[in-house]
């Protein structure tokens, strides 16, 4: 056996001892995966704006007992059809002057309001604040766009997850009710199930329930096939973990990001049911307000009072949009793979 | 593939038999009866009425009778205009209705395809921003609302277009326009992301680096490639034009089936809403068999039957 020689210690030195620290240090804090969707939310400058907007309709639809000025549903014949006017300020459009025959006339002088009475969007043809009504059709549409986005995550999420998680027979069954139901044109079943059904919130939102579950349950089973193969799936299993608790524990967060862009799609759709179905006639019953009621009122006196169309119009578009630009921000935040190429 | 079709056809005829039988037994259910206002007709009259439209029969009677009928192609007789066959009621407003939604759907794709392009080719730029913010607004704007506002500037403020009328040519521009803003934002959208896609890949390169055209290479590559894709959607469009036709054929007054459907709703037809929604639902189911069929023969790396996907 050869000696090995002895090295002393003292020849063991670390070179740049200071300068490896740093290298080695981890300079930003490790995000988790939320942190990070979060952090690509809010670079993202529409989708920021978008949010806060949408935020803002929220919590005026929620506050509406509070900020809206007049009882929506509150009649004041003699003061119909008052165009907008925004306290004393003299904003042209905006002064409670109207075309009368080729001149302004103050609309509020000939209806003989008393003096300090001024309503922001104007008055309908019952004398109803238009603006009040917007508040509270708004808050019936975000009421219609709550109740479907739960029957997605209620009906939808559980149906796509069993589906994809039994697999085989029970797999193809469930499949086929999802191809019968889908190849109905859901606009359709809408339809029939109004007819049916008494006009109101409660039908709107059968009716969009009947349908709307569909295309979440295909996502999810879908997503739940690729899941069940991991191996953290596979590890839960052989330590005997029941199937509920699997699905729970690891497939709903797994699956999370789906679901989340998936909602940010159905609230459009339940929302745009509803104007649709209220415009036609066969949506939300009469003296309560919807945007949908509003549009359809404020088009048959468009020639005259443009304001009535416009002020819903408005709402209605932004919101739409809001919600689109939003779960798209969501989709890159999510996954930012489907941005970058 | 012919059986995949078969098997597609098979599947068609299903869904039309549980979607007739749904709505009839749904109508059935019906509050009210088209009759109720009559309030002047005697017992005996109204007697005589309801076994001319068969309805003193028993609902198993009549619905036999209803599936029969429809085997023949017989979709019954409206109640209220002027007890027309429901087939010939739709003969009539056929029309009008395919042609505003044939003209929007021809729109929609086209402009859609050019602003996608555009979008893709000056992507990063003003020209991308402006045609992501058109689609956006397209896709967003529910097609009555923007109905409305059109015929309000364009129709009643700037008269550059009849208000509300069904003649010529003219007249079907603003439920057009109106119609189309949304397979526009769509089929834009989505061009844009495939366009993108296929601008960065290898063969586009090549065909750049033989010293091609930049417009050349757009036209012959890139944008055929794209297309396979924009296909799929053809499905979509078409249930967004009829849900849009509903309304736009009111808002301009156009004697089409939407504004036929709606009316029949509002008067209790009973024969005309089951006939049109079994019609409905019969063209949706045929544009939906149609482009998938179309797409995997367009396109043979979709494997079809066996579900595809897993």
């Amino acid at each position: 056996m050869e000696q090995i020689p002895q090295i002393p210690k003292e020849k063991f030195k670390l070179v740049h001892d200071e300068n490896n620290k740093d290298q080695e240090k981890i300079g930003t804090p490790s995000l988790t995966y939320m942190q990070d969707v979060r952090r690509r939310l809010f670079k993202n400058k529409v989708a920021v704006v978008c949010l806060t907007l949408l935020t803002i309709i929220v919590a005026i639809s929620i506050l509406a007992p509070i900020v809206a000025p007049h009882n929506p549903n509150a009649q004041q014949v003699t003061m119909s059809n008052l165009p907008p006017k925004l306290g004393n300020l003299n904003i042209p459009g905006m002064n409670g002057y109207q075309n009368m025959g080729g001149k302004m006339v103050d609309a509020y002088k000939q209806a003989e309001a008393p003096k300090g009475t001024f309503y922001i969007l104007g008055t309908d043809y019952l004398g109803r604040d238009l603006l009040s009504r917007i508040i509270y059709g708004t808050r019936l549409s975000l009421v219609v766009a709550v109740l479907a986005t739960l029957v997605d995550l209620i009906i939808g999420v559980p149906y796509g997850l069993v589906s994809g998680w039994k697999g085989g027979k029970t797999d193809t069954f469930m499949q086929r009710i999802v191809e019968i139901v889908s190849s109905v044109p859901n606009l359709i079943v809408v339809i029939l199930m109004m007819i049916v059904l008494k006009p109101g919130l409660t039908s709107i939102v059968i009716a969009i329930a009947i349908t709307g579950w569909v295309t979440m349950a295909r996502l999810v089973r879908a997503q739940t096939f690729q899941l069940k193969e991991q191996e953290y799936v596979l590890a839960a299993r052989t330590l005997g973990e029941s199937s509920t608790k699997i699905a729970t524990k690891h497939l709903i967060p797994n699956l999370s990001s789906t679901i989340i862009i998936q909602t940010m799609f159905t609230i459009p759709n339940a929302i745009f049911f509803e104007a649709f179905l209220s415009f036609i006639g066969i949506g939300i019953p009469a003296p309560n307000a919807s945007l949908g009621t509003l549009l359809s009122d404020g088009q048959k006196a468009f020639r005259f009072l443009p304001y009535q169309m416009w002020a819903p119009a408005i709402i209605l578009s932004i919101i739409m949009i809001a919600t689109n630009l939003l779960g798209d921000g969501l989709r890159d935040a999510f996954d930012p793979q489907s941005s970058e190429n | 593939m012919t059986k995949y079709i078969l098997k597609r056809i098979f599947y068609l005829f299903v869904t039309l038999f549980i979607i007739a039988s749904l709505t009839f037994f749904l109508m059935k259910l019906l509050p009210g009866t088209p009759f109720s206002n009559q309030n002047r007709m005697s017992p005996d009259q109204l007697k005589i009425v309801k076994a001319q439209y068969g309805l003193d029969q028993s609902v198993f009677v009549q619905y036999i009778r209803y599936m029969g009928g429809l085997l023949q192609g017989n979709l019954g007789t409206s109640f209220q205009f002027n007890n027309e066959p429901v087939t010939a009621l739709i003969g009539q407003r056929l029309a009008p209705s395919m042609q505003i939604g044939a003209q929007a759907m021809i729109v929609g794709t086209i402009g859609g395809i050019l602003l996608g392009a555009v979008a893709a080719i000056r992507k990063n730029t003003w020209a991308d921003t402006l045609a992501t913010f058109v689609s956006i607004l397209g896709l967003s704007i529910p097609s009555f609302v923007l109905a409305v506002l059109l015929q309000f500037y364009l129709a009643y403020k700037w008269r550059i277009f009849p208000v509300a009328l069904w003649d010529n040519f003219q007249s079907s521009i603003l439920p057009t326009l109106a119609l189309a803003a949304m397979p526009l934002g769509s089929v834009a959208r989505f061009m844009r992301t495939e366009m993108v896609d296929v601008m960065s890949s290898d063969y586009i390169e090549l065909a750049k680096s033989k010293g091609n055209s930049s417009w050349g290479v757009v036209v012959k590559h890139a944008l055929r490639n794209s297309l396979i894709p924009v296909v799929t959607i053809i499905g979509p469009m078409a249930v967004s034009v009829m849900t849009g036709s509903m309304v736009v054929e009111n808002i301009f007054s156009i004697p089409g089936i939407g504004e036929q459907f709606v009316k029949s709703i509002t008067t209790n037809d009973y024969p005309t809403i089951m006939g049109l929604t079994i019609f409905y639902s019969f063209l949706l189911i045929i544009v939906y068999l149609i482009v998938d069929i179309l797409y995997g023969l367009i396109d043979p790396r979709i494997r079809l039957g066996n579900g595809g996907k897993e």
